[in-house]
């Protein structure tokens, strides 16, 4: 279908840019999906401009992923008259269209890129329209600092070579363009640092942006009092060298992935509308006018997004987003559901209990907001080492101005400036951030990707490790599977193998897989009851395989773990159970890490692995099960109440509160396109066993910048030499300046390189 | 000597111009996206036969 539709208009070019273009369209869309888009409202709160002809508007294509998906996309107005133009950001996995809104609406548009492949995804959190734009100030402070640094240096050159008598002329000329070019460094470029210190400052504490602030405005004084009282050209090319090295490093340090999201909140995972019944009657409704004893219509592969009793259909329900486990669980008529589950069966009505923003998940993620963004996180070590350094230097200011108003009164004041000047801890800011820098790069080749530097610093410093089990530990692509019953023979196997493969039922196709179909039997009658099992005849026998009601007839016991039963022509013969594998990695991981931290193991499941798990982690480690989210959040917060520093691994929603609550959360995902709870970092679950050499690399940053940190105080050791004598000219400053700042990032670059490859990252 | 100053005075507009030319490059996003432009410059605008 997406070919024929290809091939019509004339885009057949799309198949010769790659070998497999496209992905497999696996669900088929329900026909009014989009329905909600024909709704003004919505469709106001999602289109970015709109006039009498034209809307323009962003989605969200999750599935791009190669050039030909580019220009499949760029192409889109070949596909339907009504589009005027489409532009990709392949980056941000985003695509601009440009409509007629007379000749197509915008749910065809959304139809239109379902069709070929590219299912826009809406969210909750689309409605809201505050999608914040990446922050560029920085940049554009750096190019000025970059391009009045450049000049100065230039202009400052004749200086220190020495100007014959007769040019005293250009000298003047020379020192006033100076003068003029420092002065959009002072007033725009330095504003970062002038910001952080004001903050730390109102927060009666000593960052290390503070001193380097004072350098700065002490090092302009001192420079325009020098030009306009023509005694001398001041140290504009100091100054500004400063800046432009420190924006370089915080641009490197707080390059952010755009394609990675840290700030996820519920409503990012909740869709934008849902049909509501009323008088039988489908009526698709924005999610917050959703009201209470509204019967909510959830079609299959939809979110349930509020708590609520089943009251038609049978639910069967994929609960991954939240716990991890990729078995879907089943739900019969009147039992409550907990809203963040998809529906994989069929369609179901569902009556509202709570409202979408009162619902059990979305409380507990509400829950601690205020907590998070407190003061409470810990300061960089970096600004305890500034503090004392600012102190030092402050007393080594006045010690020396004292010493010179008693011997030549004249040079005090010269003495006080150019120590402040000398003594700027920008080295030590230096080295910190282009090592943060470094170190973030490396990480995130190794697909570890950490939301800012200060996690570094977290994950240097904690001593005990939180793991969830479902979907951290364990695999959640893989199951172990068991048979137990009347052993069958090969051929039977074959037989329910043939089956199995019939159905896309998530346990069918595991089983399948396990049994290895070889020889093809022809399968007749073939039926699947949703959420029940499914049954036909295979090479004229008559199999059956679904669940203990489905096989047996009757309503038993429920079962323990997930288990799927055999009928052959109705005869029951046993059952193969389905059980969490671990990741292979698992065991070396935990013997990496047990020697050096605390380790628990917190889950939601029933206890039944509880050896085989503790066998895993070790007989000192904490196994914790049927925890709900909010014991796991209390049992971090119990843990921190000893004062331990604590790195929470999870995967589901289910995690969110406590990925929030520890000292570093980190979100495991199979893939980093997939949606992840809020955190502190993002890991890809095949990266998990370098998890402790990771830690290792941040443990090697302190290590780089105290040793960065020691090589600075040697050159401001020679500063100060000259500074206390009175005798720094501007000459010494400009070599001191430029060579300590490229040795200090030459030394963090090569060293963090360095580490990264001795522990083969 | 003079000439001197004027030639000072070229090179800081010329330099002017291109800080210019970098902000405005940033502000119209070129960028915020590395992989498509160097791809979509390949596209043929008739795709051959």
């Amino acid at each position: 279908m997406v070919y024929q539709l290809i091939n019509q208009n004339g885009l057949c070019e799309y198949y010769n840019l790659n070998e497999n273009p496209g992905i497999n369209q696996r669900i088929s869309v329900r026909k009014d999906k989009f329905a909600f888009l024909d709704d003004r409202k919505i469709e106001q709160q999602l289109i970015s401009f709109k006039d009498d002809t034209q809307i323009h508007i962003s989605f969200y294509l999750p599935q791009m992923h190669c050039s030909s998906c580019l220009y499949l996309l760029e192409n889109l107005h070949k596909l339907n008259k009504g589009v005027i133009a489409s532009k990709v950001n392949f980056t941000r996995k985003e695509a601009t269209v440009r409509f007629n809104h007379k000749e197509v609406s915008l749910r065809q548009v959304a139809e239109l890129l379902t069709a070929i492949g590219y299912e826009p995804y809406i969210s909750l959190s689309d409605l809201k329209q505050a999608r914040p734009s990446v922050n560029k100030t920085m940049i554009y402070q750096l190019g000025v600092a970059g391009f009045c640094f450049a000049n100065i240096m230039l202009m400052s050159f004749p200086e220190y070579l020495g100007l014959e008598s007769a040019e005293k002329s250009l000298q003047g000329v020379f020192r006033t363009l100076n003068f003029i070019l420092s002065l959009p460094v002072l007033l725009y470029s330095a504003l970062p640092f002038y910001e952080s210190s004001w903050k730390s400052i109102r927060h009666k504490f000593l960052n290390i942006d503070a001193p380097i602030a004072l350098a700065v405005i002490m090092t302009f004084i001192r420079s325009a009092y020098e030009v306009l009282s023509g005694t001398g050209a001041g140290y504009f090319d100091s100054m500004t060298g400063i800046v432009f090295f420190m924006l370089v490093g915080r641009v490197l340090q707080q390059k952010t992935y755009q394609q990675l999201s840290f700030e996820r909140d519920y409503t990012s995972y909740f869709p934008v509308a849902v049909s509501v019944l009323k008088n039988k009657e489908e009526i698709p409704t924005a999610l917050p006018d959703i009201k209470l004893n509204d019967t909510l219509l959830i079609h299959s592969e939809e979110l349930i997004p509020a708590d609520g009793i089943l009251t038609k259909g049978k639910a069967f329900i994929d609960y991954s987003f939240v716990t991890g486990e990729s078995l879907p669980v089943m739900k019969e008529v009147g039992e409550f559901i907990y809203a963040g589950g998809k529906q994989t069966g069929g369609t179901i009505e569902l009556l509202v209990m709570k409202e979408v923003a009162q619902s059990y998940l979305t409380r507990l993620w509400n829950k601690d907001d205020s907590k998070a963004t407190s003061e409470e996180k810990s300061h960089s070590f970096v600004h305890a080492l500034g503090k004392y350094f600012t102190y030092i230097v402050f007393a080594l200011a006045l010690i020396g101005a004292l010493y010179w108003y008693f011997h030549d009164s004249s040079k005090a004041w010269n003495v006080i400036t150019t120590v402040l000047i000398v003594a700027c801890p920008c080295a030590l800011l230096l080295s910190n951030s282009f090592t943060n820098g470094n170190i973030l790069t490396i990480l995130a080749r190794n697909k570890f990707y950490l939301r800012n530097a200060q996690a570094i610093e977290d994950i240097a410093n904690i001593n005990h490790i939180v793991f969830d089990k479902t979907g951290t530990l364990t695999n959640p692509h893989h199951q172990d599977i068991v048979y137990e019953g009347t052993p069958l023979t090969k051929e039977q196997e074959q037989l329910v193998s043939t089956l199995a493969a019939q159905s896309t039922h998530p346990l069918s196709k595991a089983l399948a897989a396990y049994l290895h179909r070889n020889n093809k039997f022809e399968v007749i009658g073939f039926s699947e009851v949703k959420g029940e099992g499914i049954e036909g005849f295979v090479n004229g026998e008559l199999v059956a395989l679904g669940s203990k009601k489905f096989i047996k007839g009757r309503f038993t016991q429920p079962d323990q773990g997930t288990r799927v039963y055999v009928a052959i022509e109705n005869k029951p013969f046993g059952y193969f159970s389905f059980q969490n594998h671990y990741r292979e990695t698992l065991p070396q991981l935990v013997h990496d890490l047990r020697k050096q931290y605390d380790l628990s193991v917190i889950s939601g499941d029933s206890n039944a692995e509880r050896e085989n798990l503790q066998n895993l982690m070790g007989i000192t480690s904490t196994v914790l099960f049927e925890q709900s989210p909010a014991d796991k959040l209390i049992y971090i917060q119990r843990l921190q109440n000893k004062k331990e520093k604590v790195m929470m691994i999870g995967d589901g929603l289910n995690d969110a509160g406590a990925l929030k609550q520890s000292n570093v959360g980190i979100a495991l995902t199979e893939n980093t396109n997939n949606f992840t709870p809020a955190s502190d970092a993002i890991l890809e679950a095949g990266q998990l066993s370098k998890l402790s050499r990771f830690i290792q690399l941040c443990k090697a940053n302190k290590q780089i910048v105290m040793a960065s940190f020691i090589l600075s105080i040697v050159y401001n050791v020679i500063g100060l030499f000259f500074a206390l004598q009175g005798v720094l000219s501007p000459m010494i400053a400009a070599i001191l300046m430029p060579s300590s700042s490229l040795s200090i990032i030459l030394l963090t670059f090569g060293s963090s390189t360095l580490a990264a490859k001795w522990l083969r990252l | 000597m003079s000439v001197i100053v004027v030639l000072l005075l070229a090179s800081i507009s010329v330099a002017t111009l291109f800080l210019a030319a970098f902000i405005w490059s940033v502000k119209r996003g070129q960028f915020d996206d590395n992989y498509s432009p160097p791809r979509r410059i390949l596209f043929d605008d008739t795709p051959p036969e």
